[in-house]
């Protein structure tokens, strides 16, 4: 209940966050810290020093860059819910971002700290995922460089961020074409069980899989058939080709294809009917 | 020209304990604190069975901020005795050893072998951290028949985990059991289930070990019951100690209990000679505080072609977990009165055996044993229904119980106050637009849809309203069922009471000032409840098992007849006539014939506190004390309806319409019954379709949070459209059955019936509770022969 004791450090910039990472290997980042309080509290996890971030009101913005709209990573996922230009620009986040948890925790969560995080059952992960979103990163002196989305979720709870890096910025592309996000989940406020989300381009439908593997996923086998001109049908039955969904005591793994094919096929429907 | 008084009860009236409530200004257990408080902390190993090796305390003791740790060996002086259970219900039921801390073995999660004390909370969870545990860790029986095999066991001295076996012993033709036309054989499993208030559990103890004087501010459902179970167990006198309850977030008889963790606090206030503070964490709930349900139960109808049920016969295996606590082997008993339903049936059978396992004890959850039994009956009947081609309200129809307004004796063998069942099946029917959802599924199913329509219906009956003190006996119960009230009219018309029952949420404080409001005509606002310490109400029994106004209630009717035969003598000899010339109209005694003439209550308490002018043979101050022990148990009913959407290829269910009518007698305050009815069917409905406590194969509690373990939030939750028939009791004066768990008890079998219903007509005949997504869809694959 009570987190081991650590040091606590409130950042008032960017450098000073990334030179109290270099300084300290068992320094961790806060942000909206609804994913590492908690185990913290648990004592799951113990930090030498919390690094807190939330007030670098900078990294906070969402603005229009040609084909792109980029949103810092402090924004809030409340603010990317509420955002015209993403409502109007690229959809499928704004409407993700309104269905995380609840409102408190949309007021604090942040769209960096929640793809940081790289948990495979996040909501946006997924949809970054699919929208080919590009990742801007941070490091020592100011540098800077940008990761895309198939690079940058490398593992369970881990991604391409050096210890030692911030993410700083996400950019995803402008959408004009149909998108659908599907959570399918006990509980209003719950990570989903499956999440489908599908967005329709130029060139045809790409679509990411929520909590199917260790990663966010692409449904490659979907995206594929449908470049093959398979049928919707025939397409989302190969939903889970090439994942490895959790099989535990809360859905088996069976269970969790079973209903990526189906959420694919309304995700499919709803995006490109 | 006489004032028309109000009637409150049976008024809306909003509740008095509120105010203070939503504005913040509640003091539950964490808002309190003294100065030299320390903090303690259990240290509960990772095992859930293991063989104690070794507690090394060295590390911990010198921890900055560390006060002092102890095991079991250290503390075992302090204790006068291990902790109780008062419900032995049989001659030769097998009593585990429960002590506060353990020191031979750990034997489910919740077990701590030491505790910690030191200057903040903080600095005993890193102290916790450090106590150095050696332990063997040894195979974990959670399942109850692996339990029940003795494959492990559990407590060696015992020699064997089944601990105890009850029967009812039967009633009627037991032949009926194998010969009846139709016979139903059923097995249903009922998880365990996690009470979750919304506060978990958390204590304070203080006092002078100088004088032996100790205090223990508790978030307890029981302050009366508790000052005699912390008695026992540390050896302070009754008369040295001093329980209070303060607001309470909560307890769904998951605070009714004498835990480990209040007999330590005191323990080592006596000992430290220092304040002592412990808050439960949540995680920590889930493992050290009680459980309810847990049963698997073998269930045989025995009925004719044309629907009529002859016998129903229950034989249950009940999970006690590793230890009882309060009273543990009597839940399953408790169950054991209302396996008959509402229906008149001539056949019963009821019996079980309790199995102790290495989980979490076991003990009273909402309902308690009847939500078990009104599961298992109205699935049963349901099944019959099916079988026997009828509709399931004309099944149920065809064997409720006739009308009765007199105290009848049941199969079951206790007598029911009184009950009329069909009224609430024709209403729940008529407010659920029964034939019309049923027009509608048969159209959906033609149609192939996938999203399928479900009707599930349950009347029940149950049985509360605790306790005639010599059927408790009879039971083998160790204390009594009754309760009291005092009541205190102060000079100027302002009136206090003082009742033995403990709300933790309830609103005692908004309706016993309806019931005072009536009875000496003055407004609820001029009635001060207290409760909750056992220093201000001193005769009480507490708040549990639906018992609070038909036994507190009834006490405090009684005690306010008292005051108005006390205030009726100094009326009359104030206005200078007979007792008999005086009447009670509109808030006030007036003298026949000249109404006008009139002494209110207000008027006499203050002739009775300035006592100047009293007659002789009365003494001052106007107030009236009263015990009721009921001469009966209280037996509301009702029938629950639930509509239901089942997607079928995910297998997910939405509740598209619930109607809960509920007989509870009268009511006092039908906002405050409202409440309950909304919350009961809350957990309800949490139970049919969300919560389940899941151990993994090592013994180990898998949905150890609230993100694994599904309390629903308002979004799951469904709108409910309530309705009553009213059935006075005959236990009580006041007429009234007790609502606290009727929710919880009958909605479950409702919401089952319903998901199975939706999709029975594709082959399904059962789907274990709670009916997961994901256990509809593999029962709607298996019926299809494997198919999704």
């Amino acid at each position: 209940m009570i987190p081991a004791p650590f040091d606590y450090l409130r950042a008032t910039s960017v450098a000073e966050a990334i030179a109290a990472l270099s300084a300290d290997p068992d320094a961790k980042l806060l942000a909206g810290g609804h994913s590492l309080l908690p185990a913290m509290r648990l004592r799951i996890v113990r930090v030498s020093t919390l690094v807190d971030i939330g007030r670098l009101s900078d990294l906070s913005y969402i603005r229009e860059d040609g084909d792109a709209i980029a949103i810092g990573a402090l924004t809030r996922h409340h603010d990317v819910a509420n955002s015209e230009a993403l409502q109007s620009g690229c959809p499928i986040v704004a409407y993700a971002a309104s269905q995380i948890g609840d409102p408190a925790v949309r007021h604090v969560g942040t769209i960096g700290g929640s793809a940081a995080h790289g948990d495979p059952a996040g909501d946006l992960p997924a949809v970054l995922l699919a929208l080919e979103a590009s990742f801007v990163i941070t490091g020592a002196g100011g540098s800077t460089r940008t990761v895309d989305a198939a690079s940058f979720f490398t593992g369970l709870l881990s991604t391409a961020l050096e210890p030692n890096e911030l993410l700083t910025e996400i950019r995803v592309p402008k959408t004009s074409g149909g998108w659908s996000f599907l959570k399918f989940n006990r509980r209003a406020q719950d990570w989903a069980l499956v999440g489908v989300s599908a967005v329709a381009t130029n060139g045809g439908v790409r679509v990411g899989l929520t909590n199917m593997g260790l990663t966010p996923l692409r449904a490659t086998g979907v995206e594929e058939a449908l470049a093959g001109g398979a049928d919707v049908a025939t397409a989302s039955a190969r939903a889970a080709e090439g994942t490895s969904p959790p099989d535990d005591a809360f859905a088996s793994a069976e269970y969790r294809r079973a209903l990526s094919a189906v959420l694919v096929q309304r995700a499919l429907q709803e995006a490109m009917g | 020209m006489m004032a028309t008084i109000e009637q409150y009860i049976g008024q809306p009236l909003l509740r008095k304990e509120d105010a203070k409530l939503l504005a913040g200004e509640g003091s539950f257990i964490d808002n309190q604190s003294m100065a030299g408080m320390a903090w303690m902390t259990l240290v509960r190993p990772p095992f859930v069975h293991a063989t104690i090796d070794s507690v090394d305390t060295t590390a911990a003791a010198a921890m900055p901020g560390v006060v002092g740790v102890f095991t079991a060996a250290d503390l075992q002086g302090e204790w006068a005795g291990s902790l109780p259970m008062v419900w032995p219900i049989t001659e030769d039921i097998k009593m585990p050893v429960h002590w506060p801390l353990t020191g031979d073995k750990i034997r489910f999660a919740g077990d701590a072998v030491a505790v910690v004390v030191a200057e903040t909370r903080g600095q005993a969870e890193d102290a916790a951290e450090a106590v150095d545990v050696q332990a063997s860790a040894l195979p974990a029986v959670t399942d109850l028949e692996d339990a029940a095999s003795d494959r492990v066991v559990v407590h060696e001295d015992l020699g064997t985990n089944r601990v105890v076996h009850w029967s009812h012993g039967g009633a009627g033709d037991q032949e009926v059991f194998t010969t009846a036309p139709v016979i139903v054989q059923e097995r249903y499993t009922q998880p365990r289930l996690i009470p979750n208030p919304m506060e978990t559990r958390g204590c304070l103890a203080f006092g002078s070990p100088a004088a032996g004087e100790f205090t223990l501010v508790s978030s307890t459902q029981i302050p009366h019951i508790a000052r005699v179970g912390h008695s026992l167990v540390t050896g302070i006198p009754q008369n040295k100690l001093r329980i209070i309850a303060p607001d309470v977030g909560g307890g769904f008889g998951s605070k009714l209990n004498v835990y480990a963790e209040e007999s330590l606090a005191l323990a080592l206030t006596r000992k430290l000679h220092r304040p002592v503070k412990w808050i439960e964490t949540r995680s920590e709930n889930y493992v050290a505080t009680i459980h309810g349900r847990g049963t698997l139960h073998d269930c045989t109808l025995a009925g004719t072609e044309d629907g009529r049920i002859l016998g129903m016969k229950f034989v249950e295996l009940a999970d006690m977990g590793a230890y009882y606590q309060l009273l543990t082997p009597g839940i399953p008993e408790l169950g054991g009165w209302v396996y008959m339903g509402p229906y008149d049936i001539g056949s019963y059978w009821f019996e079980f055996t309790g199995i102790v396992t290495n989980a979490t004890p076991t003990d009273a959850y909402r309902g308690a044993g009847r939500p078990e039994a009104t599961f298992v009956v109205e699935r049963l009947v349901d099944v019959f229904a099916r079988r026997v081609g009828m509709d399931p309200t004309e099944v149920r129809r065809k064997n409720l119980h006739a009308p009765f307004d007199v105290a009848t004796p049941s199969i079951c063998g206790l007598s029911v106050d009184s009950g009329n069942y069909e009224p609430a099946l024709d209403r729940a029917m008529e407010l659920a637009d029964y034939t019309t959802f049923r027009g509608e599924q048969a159209a959906r199913r033609t149609a192939g849809d996938r999203k399928q329509l479900g009707i599930g219906v349950s009347s029940y009956i149950e049985m509360c309203g605790l306790a005639p003190s010599s059927i408790l006996g009879a039971l083998r119960y160790v204390a009594g069922g009754w309760d009291g009230a005092e009541i205190e009219c102060r000079p100027f018309g302002k009136v206090v009471v003082r009742t033995g029952t403990s709300p933790h949420g309830q609103g005692h404080e908004t309706a016993w000032a309806q019931i005072v409001a009536d009875g000496l005509g003055v407004s609820p606002d001029d009635v001060e409840v207290l409760h909750g310490d056992t220093s201000v109400s001193r005769i009480g029994m507490d708040t549990y098992g639906s018992r609070s106004v038909s036994v507190g209630g009834e006490a405090l009717r009684r005690a306010v007849e008292r005051v108005r035969e006390k205030a009726r003598k100094i009326a009359a000899h104030e206005l200078e006539v007979s007792e008999d010339d005086l009447d009670w109209t509109d808030g006030a005694f007036r003298v026949k014939g000249a109404p006008d003439k009139a002494r209110t209550i207000s008027d006499l308490a203050t002739s009775a506190w300035t006592a100047h002018a009293l007659p002789a043979d009365i003494e001052p101050v106007l107030e009236g004390t009263a015990v009721f022990d009921p001469p009966n148990f209280t037996w509301p009913g009702g029938t629950h309806i639930c509509v239901v959407e089942v997607d079928t290829d995910t297998g997910k269910t939405d509740i598209v319409r619930y109607v809960a009518v509920d007989d509870c007698g009268n009511v006092i305050n039908p906002m405050i019954v409202d409440g309950q009815v909304h919350g009961g069917v809350a957990q309800g409905v949490a139970e049919a379709l969300y919560e389940e406590a899941i151990y993994d194969e090592s013994g180990n509690l898998a949905s150890g949070n609230m993100t694994q373990y599904l309390v629903p939030s308002a979004t799951e939750i469904p709108v409910m459209l309530l309705d009553r028939t009213v059935t006075p009791s005959t236990t009580n004066g006041l007429g009234v059955k007790g609502i606290g768990e009727a929710g919880t008890i009958a909605s479950p079998p409702a919401v089952v019936n319903a998901v199975i219903d939706a999709v029975s007509h594709l082959g399904v005949t059962h789907i274990e509770k709670p009916t997961t997504p994901e256990r509809v869809w593999r029962a709607i694959r298996d019926a299809r022969g494997g198919t999704a």
